[in-house]
């Protein structure tokens, strides 16, 4: 298959994904206890019998359930995802205004632990059995238990409470006003600590397949070749082992992109970062489902599509996958 | 295996952990009687700063320790049953997928697909603040985004052991194809899915306290991501009240993997060797 072929396949595939978590939306909608109207004002508008006769009305609830999620099915193919009575918008603008924030924080801590991961899984794999080994795949293991957000937490009170080297709170020094290069370097200083918290869960993850399969590579009859052939260590791990020990995190990576969203959730709520996982938290809190199912559907957008990006990347890197197919 | 598992070092660490943890979950209402949500003392009090209260008191005056004990009885409460309900849910469809192959394959296998693509704490957020938060509640959510990796895994299990030479002679001798998966086939892949629900407990664990700390917690009972969520907005000041239950998730959650992985070693001597020369 052509690169173009499986992007269509892929995408196909991704939109019949998203129309089942809209239906699967629905459903949960209608599946909470009480009036699935008063559930879509949320506590906000609980109050006024005026405006849930109109969203009765709106959502057709009087009608047959097939009727009314066909109207929610065609509300949210048009990219209606409902209207936060709560912050008084259209859902669809609240995500579209908050999503850049995301975007930018689990970029930056994939990249980051990916690099990290792969660099610190090689490093222990080349001192396999020494005491440098041992520390990192320790760190990798406390790592891999701890809760996200508790190191969050901890990162605040130690690098912006205790020593005050990083800010700890929000997304830029609010009334500073910076611009140009200024801002950059302002939004980065926040940024920081956010993206490496949720960072290193995925770094302990991604440092762990990499040690594992480099060792497991270095066992195969080509590495014995190459060995034989007199190449040095170093030459055979970068030229030989790494290249093919690297392909299975690639994948594991993109697999991880949905814990890497949902880790967002908790990262976001520590920092005060306003992207659309502080928004799934602040709307939790007010009892906000349309906000909530609007984050939901959206993130799982986000993970698909992170997921066709791997695919393709790991195509290009790996040319035998498209001939085999 | 069983001395494979007892001379592997991290393994034996694990077990002691978590045997700590579950006496003090059992002993928890023993040691203290009042429960964790009783004022003892003034609120804020630091560790140590009065007798009888090691790990002192919280912003409302209650025992962080008390809290502590009770919060591990939850923690491995929804943890334990939460992975046998995403067993029940994932061994089933992934044996018959596996057993079967065909169209019962691909009908499987897509279901699966689909719940591995959504993010997995997204929808546990979403079933919690729909069916409002209880420990039924968070177990059954976090079962629901558990058990896909459990039928790939069984899927791929019965479909190695249904190619073996025994399975033919019991199809041989007759036996009907339910009781073949079953008798057969079923009990020779129990150990690589003991391994992943050790491992499963773990990030149960690690997702009911992440609930808990965001608020979607069982408002009845006392869990550790319920104290640092209520913690959090007073990290400035009194730090410990969100250290210490951080630290008890560690060592459990480690505790377990030790375990999960001490066990894939002892069943998989070949594969671990490997991996350490």
């Amino acid at each position: 298959m052509t690169i173009f072929a499986v992007v269509v396949s892929r995408l196909s595939k991704a939109i019949l994904t998203l129309l089942a978590i809209a239906i699967l939306n629905f459903f949960l909608i209608h599946a909470a206890p009480g009036d699935p109207a008063v559930v879509l004002a949320g506590e906000a508008g609980a109050a006024d019998e005026q405006m849930i006769e109109q969203l009765r009305e709106r959502f057709g609830l009087d009608q047959p359930l097939y009727v009314q999620l066909g109207k929610y099915v065609a509300g949210i193919v048009q990219l209606d995802l409902g209207y936060s009575f709560r912050q008084g918008a259209p859902v669809a603008e609240l995500i579209a205004d908050r999503l850049p924030a995301t975007l930018l924080l689990t970029l930056t801590a994939f990249v980051v632990s990916l690099v990290l991961g792969i660099a610190f899984g090689v490093a222990a794999a080349a001192r396999v059995g020494k005491p440098s080994d041992t520390v990192l795949t320790t760190m990798a293991l406390l790592f891999y238990a701890t809760p996200l957000y508790w190191l969050a937490l901890m990162a605040v009170l130690v690098f912006s409470v205790w020593f005050g080297w990083l800010p700890g709170f929000g997304y830029e020094t609010v009334g500073a006003n910076y611009t140009g290069l200024e801002r950059v370097l302002d939004i980065g200083s926040h940024l920081i600590l956010p993206a490496l918290t949720l960072g290193l869960f995925f770094t302990a993850v991604y440092m762990r397949m990499a040690r594992a399969s480099m060792l497991e590579v270095s066992q195969l009859d080509f590495v014995k070749t190459a060995k034989a052939k007199g190449l040095s260590d170093a030459v055979i791990r970068r030229r030989h082992i790494l290249r093919n020990a690297i392909l299975p995190v690639v994948t594991l990576a993109g697999l991880q992109a949905g814990q890497l969203v949902g880790g967002a959730v908790l990262t976001e709520t520590v920092f005060a970062w306003p992207g659309i996982g502080r928004l799934m938290f602040e709307s939790l809190a007010a009892r906000d489902y349309n906000t909530i199912l609007g984050v939901f559907l959206v993130s799982a957008a986000m993970v698909i599509l992170f997921n066709i990006v791997t695919d393709i990347v790991y195509r290009i890197v790996d040319p035998r996958i498209g001939a085999r197919s | 295996m069983w001395k494979r598992f007892r001379s592997n070092m991290g393994a034996m660490i694990g077990v002691v952990l978590l045997l700590s943890v579950i006496v003090i979950a059992m002993i928890a209402p023993l040691i203290f009687s009042d429960g964790p949500w009783q004022m003892v003392q003034r609120p804020f009090l630091a560790p140590f700063a009065v007798d009888g209260l090691p790990l002192g008191t919280d912003t409302l005056g209650r025992n962080v320790a008390a809290q502590l004990a009770y919060g591990a009885r939850v923690s491995l409460l929804v943890g334990l049953v939460s992975t046998v309900v995403a067993l029940l849910i994932g061994v089933p469809l992934g044996a018959l997928a596996g057993f079967y192959g065909g169209y019962v394959d691909e009908g499987a296998m897509r279901f699966t697909e689909f719940f591995q693509t959504i993010p997995n704490f997204a929808l546990a957020i979403v079933l919690v603040a729909i069916f409002e938060p209880t420990l039924t509640s968070i177990t059954i959510a976090i079962a629901i985004v558990s058990w896909p990796p459990v039928a790939r895994l069984v899927r791929a299990e019965v479909m190695s052991v249904r190619t073996r030479e025994f399975v033919d002679a019991a199809r041989l001798a007759g036996l009907s194809k339910p009781r073949i998966l079953i008798q057969q086939v079923l009990p020779n892949t129990v150990s690589p899915i003991i391994v992943m629900a050790s491992l499963m407990v773990a990030t149960a664990i690690l997702l009911e306290s992440s609930l808990s700390f965001l608020g979607l917690g069982d408002p009845n009972s006392m869990s550790w991501g319920y104290m640092i969520g209520a913690a959090r907005t007073v990290i400035r000041t009194s730090w410990w009240l969100s250290f210490f239950p951080g630290i008890a998730i560690v060592i459990t959650v480690l505790a377990l993997n030790l375990i999960g992985e001490g066990l894939n070693d002892a069943f998989n001597p070949h594969l671990s060797r490997k991996g350490k020369a």
